[in-house]
């Protein structure tokens, strides 16, 4: 049995701990709120931009000739998977179940005979990506400095991702990402922005002609690079909420077991006393019987 | 009858201004300024840099946005846009700073003609409210 010193400094180190994942667990929690917020506020944008294009896509007079990024290159043989996650640990699965979702998908490329190329948004993601697939991650993008998710940061990340489609560099993009449902679920998605997919149960809502100036065309080629942005930004704005929500329910998680933990080596402390205090009796006895 | 019709600008973070008692909005529209009053037909079109003109009950508001698209149907009126202020709340040094910006910018010359059009337009409407 380890000796009292030892038990007492344990307990000591255990309950440290615990302050330090209790008070990571409130400050996720202050900020999960603020990220849901901000994913809240987000919504309108991203939907009517979503409904905008919808409206325009189905416009479009000449299909053969619409712009690129609405209807990809023709081909299906390059894909360009960027893997978003967070840049700090401690946030139990989000960046495993990302990862996972991730590989699964590259797996299934490469059983195809697809070629791949990874963009790491993130730098949890790029160390868990970079032993088995470093090769192919053509760059690594984190916004360590940047406090809150902002559209300043998505707007670079679609920059990049355009220009690597202007160069022709690669055919189909998929983002992933941790879509927020609640505290304890988040789930992983694997979304293509290009070419964009337009979902056809939304197509119910067209009912109006609309008038375009300029014409659809040239608007859509405008549009479309903001809509990725705004699509990158709300994977971040779901990431960030996703984030703080899987940080705060890990942290629960890691207070409570200290908890048990403290318990439990209390229990022990008490009985490796006691144990010390009845040999003391013991002695003294058998010592004053002795006489 | 009422001649008001509903107001939204949303930006990326946020819904940024929401009135529903407009009664006339002029927009930097890509082909030129457009005014839109209530029962103006559906319409789509983007924005170049310039000054949104919202008018209520309240007077005239002025906003300068850099860039967006707007949709007008069934008398709601939305602007989405990426960088928008007030220009009441604008600061100096701000435009100073994005004027810097935009004329180091527009002295590249791998800049494409329509990227050197927007860019000149924003300089343009920097100085007017500067």
């Amino acid at each position: 049995m380890a000796s009292l010193d030892d038990l007492k400094k344990r307990i000591a180190s255990v309950k440290s701990t615990q302050k330090i994942t209790k008070a990571m667990k409130m400050v996720a929690a202050a900020k999960l709120k603020r990220a849901q917020d901000s994913a809240e506020k987000g919504r309108p944008y991203s939907e009517k931009m979503n409904n905008i294009i919808l409206n325009l896509s189905e416009g479009i007079s000449d299909k053969e000739n619409a712009p690129k990024l609405l209807s990809g290159t023709g081909k299906n043989q390059i894909h360009l998977c960027v893997v978003m996650t967070s840049d700090r640990g401690l946030c139990g699965g989000f960046n495993s179940n990302i990862i996972k979702k991730a590989k699964s998908y590259f797996s299934r490329l490469s059983s195809e005979g697809k070629e791949l190329k990874i963009i790491t948004v993130g730098s949890k993601g790029n160390d868990q990506l970079k032993r088995v697939f470093g090769d192919k991650i053509i760059e690594n993008i984190s916004f360590k400095n940047s406090k809150n998710a902002n559209f300043f940061d998505a707007e670079k990340v679609s920059k990049i991702i355009i220009e690597k489609f202007q160069k022709e560099e690669f055919d189909i993009c998929t983002i992933f990402f941790n879509q927020f449902k609640n505290v304890i679920t988040q789930i992983p998605q694997a979304q293509q922005i290009i070419p964009l997919k337009t979902d056809i149960d939304d197509k119910e809502k067209l009912e109006d002609n609309y008038e375009f100036e300029p014409d659809e065309d040239e608007i859509l080629t405008n549009l479309l690079p903001k809509n990725i942005s705004t699509q990158i930004f709300k994977a971040m704005l779901e990431n960030s909420a996703s984030e703080q929500g899987a940080r705060m329910s890990a942290m629960d998680n890691a207070t409570r077991n200290a908890g048990e933990m403290v318990d439990k080596l209390t229990i022990e402390y008490n009985r490796s006393r006691q144990a010390a205090i009845t040999k003391e009796l013991i002695e003294i006895i058998s010592g004053a019987e002795s006489l | 009858m009422s001649e008001e019709f509903k107001l939204e600008v949303v930006n990326p973070e946020k819904s940024f201004l929401s009135k529903d008692d407009v009664t006339e909005v002029v927009v930097p529209a890509f082909e030129g300024e457009m005014g839109i009053l209530k029962d103006h037909i559906s319409i789509i079109s983007f924005l170049k840099p310039g000054i949104i003109k919202i008018y209520s009950k309240l007077g005239e508001e002025k906003y300068y946005v850099e860039d967006g698209i707007i949709e007008f149907k069934n008398n709601n009126l939305s602007i989405l846009t990426s960088t928008i202020f007030n220009i009441k709340d604008i600061e100096k040094n701000k435009i100073d700073e994005m004027l810097r910006v935009a004329e180091e910018e527009t002295a590249k010359d791998n800049i494409s003609d329509q990227a050197k059009y927007l860019i000149d337009q924003k300089i343009e409407v920097l100085r007017t409210i500067n």
